[in-house]
């Protein structure tokens, strides 16, 4: 459903080209588990970005679900990520004046969707993440974990094909970002494509697949 | 697509969450309307204090004063009345002689004190006939006006405003009792009723004698006006030349008298308040535009504080006319909310100024109010489009790179 052929993306840096991404060919199907790994620099958070059409290549092609998304407009592209792709950041960015229930809630707000349609997803997802009690709490008001939980919802709350994570428990301590994993994992196991950025080798280790880059290749990818 | 309504309420939502930041937008967009409008009120009301200053004169009036000039405008000789030959008595009873005339009241104007047992003080004294109370449009509380007698004829009769009245009698009954101006004394026979002012004049600080009496007590032939009521508006021009040529006739040919009509001087007035009103209106719209550049600065400071929402709006699938239309709304909601608070507090400021100056009818005219509403609204959104058009070009990676 993901399809990368030659895909470049090169930065200049002074008078200097640095190629972030230098001849990528990747495969992944739905309902994957992948992780992708890698010393900082190696390009693997261009890779995400590149997936998640917020970055776009110098050449080649991307395939999402057969359709090549390097031909789309700026307003397709907005809507094509609206729905079928959601994020979560190692850094949350929730908005810090809304509640946890309005964060959740700005994709479907962007899709354009009518209020009590909204507000039944919302209260299904924040039962599911086990939020229900922080829906009226401000992000400044919530543990990181809780954060990152309500970050989870917001990227889940469209039913994507495809969940891009990178570095989802980077600001976390052990347990919190233990949490988050389960979570993410169990809505792997539901289904959703699950791609994560990680230098965090015991994280690494629980996807089904894993793919190591350095200097902007694909070193190696693995199947576990 | 998203929902106008969210956008709106998104755009509540940003500026109940920079508090500080809205109320002192609102202040700025709101100091500039309520000038707007505060402003217009005086000069409208200053517009309107004359046009009623006029219309106590009197309807379809002409008005000669002695002296002339040749160039456009009047210069002090003419005000004084300052000229070879006097506008006598004889020139004004010469005016009646006009089909079209309906009445005529000669003019004389002095100062003198005023005396009655112990108590005196300086008044100013109107020569004039039994016509002038119609002329003027005033009322009598008490007593008659001067009798309709010949103009030429002195007696020693006066007619008296309220406040004289109650200075120089106090607790007394004024009718019937003489009072002394200069060397001669006056018999009260009526008492003006306080009608306010009417031009520079008080009604209720007024002693009027008859014509020929305020000749005597003055020691001069001429008069200071003549007052012309004509039949119909129609009339005007007609009687305007009779006047002229009745006074050349009577001045050896020579045209020394000005003669004017109410109208002219009522226009002139008008235009020249209608332009200030103007003037200060725009001159208070110039803090709008200040308060449209604020406005931008602040919406600026916003999209690069909210650069890491911004990117993340567009991860979660904005687009970047979307994100315009955000900001845009945001920045539209802001002017509106405070040019309605402008509004509010202009009209409040209109009002304290009608209480303060009860004389000026100061309310803010309609076009102040609809153009400075829509300026407000105007400067917010095309302040704003820079703001918005810097957030929509953002590159998310960027944006969201920054923690």
């Amino acid at each position: 459903m993901i399809k990368l052929e030659n895909i470049h993306r090169d930065f200049e840096v002074g008078d200097q080209i640095v190629h972030a991404l230098d001849d990528i060919n990747l495969e992944i199907q739905q309902g994957e588990y992948l992780s992708v790994m890698g010393p900082s620099g190696s390009g693997k958070s261009t890779l995400l970005n590149l997936i998640g059409m917020l970055d776009h290549a110098t050449s080649g092609s991307y395939y999402l679900n057969g359709k090549n998304v390097t031909e789309l407009d700026e307003k397709q592209e907005a809507e094509t990520r609206n729905k079928n792709i959601g994020f979560v950041f190692q850094a949350f960015h929730l908005v810090p004046r809304l509640t946890a229930a309005q964060n959740i809630e700005l994709p479907l707000i962007l899709a354009g969707i009518d209020p009590s349609i909204r507000k039944e997803k919302i209260d299904k997802v924040l039962e599911e993440l086990n939020l229900t009690d922080r829906a009226h709490h401000k992000p400044d008001q919530l543990s990181g974990g809780q954060r990152q939980r309500v970050a989870i919802a917001r990227a889940t709350i469209s039913e994507p094909s495809v969940l891009l994570a990178d570095e989802p428990t980077g600001n976390l301590d052990t347990k919190s970002g233990h949490d988050v994993m389960k979570t993410l994992e169990s809505l792997n196991d539901h289904g959703i494509t699950l791609i994560m950025v990680t230098h965090d080798v015991a994280l690494g280790d629980r996807s089904k697949r894993s793919i190591k880059m350095v200097d902007g290749r694909i070193e190696s990818d693995t199947l576990s | 697509m998203i929902r106008t309504n969210d956008v709106i309420a998104f755009g509540w939502q940003a500026l109940k969450g920079y508090r500080s930041r809205t109320v002192l937008m609102l202040l700025a967009m709101c100091i500039g309307v309520a000038a707007v409008l505060m402003l217009t009120a005086l000069g409208e009301g200053a517009r309107n204090y004359v046009r009623s200053e006029f219309a106590s004169l009197g309807t379809n009036l002409v008005i000669v004063f002695p002296g002339r000039s040749e160039t456009t405008g009047q210069g002090m000789g003419t005000m004084m009345g300052v000229t070879p030959r006097d506008l006598t008595l004889d020139d004004a009873i010469a005016l009646t002689r006009n089909p079209n005339v309906q009445r005529i009241a000669p003019l004389n104007v002095g100062v003198a004190e005023v005396s009655w047992q112990n108590r005196k003080r300086e008044i100013t004294v109107l020569g004039s006939n039994s016509e002038l109370l119609k002329i003027r449009h005033w009322s009598m509380a008490r007593g008659d006006f001067l009798p309709e007698t010949d103009w030429d004829r002195a007696s020693a009769v006066c007619v008296i405003g309220a406040k004289i009245r109650d200075e120089i009698f106090g607790a007394h009954n004024a009718m019937g009792q003489y009072i002394r101006l200069g060397e001669n004394r006056y018999r009260v026979i009526g008492i003006l009723a306080s009608e306010g002012r009417s031009i520079g004049m008080d009604v209720e600080e007024l002693v009027i004698i008859p014509v020929s009496s305020a000749q005597s007590l003055f020691n001069t032939p001429s008069l200071f006006r003549i007052f012309i009521e004509v039949k119909s508006r129609a009339a005007i021009p007609n009687v305007i030349k009779f006047a002229e040529d009745t006074i050349r006739a009577r001045h050896q040919g020579e045209l020394d008298v000005t003669v004017i009509t109410q109208d002219a001087v009522l226009a002139t007035f008008d235009n020249i308040l209608g332009a200030l009103t103007y003037a200060v209106g725009g001159i208070a719209a110039i803090s709008l535009a200040v308060a449209g550049i604020l406005i931008m600065n602040v919406m600026l400071v916003a999209v690069s504080q909210r650069t890491s929402e911004i990117g993340l709006l567009k991860a979660l699938g904005a687009s970047g006319r979307e994100i315009v239309f955000l900001i845009l709304v945001e920045a539209l909601l802001l002017s509106s909310l405070g040019g309605l608070i402008g509004l509010i507090i202009g009209h409040l400021g209109s009002w304290g100024i009608r209480a303060a100056l009860p004389d000026l009818e100061a309310y803010p005219p309609d076009w102040a109010a609809i153009s400075s509403f829509l300026i407000a609204l105007a400067t917010g959104a095309i302040f704003s489009l820079l703001p918005a058009s810097k957030a929509s070009k953002l590159d998310p990676v960027m944006a969201l790179a920054r923690r």
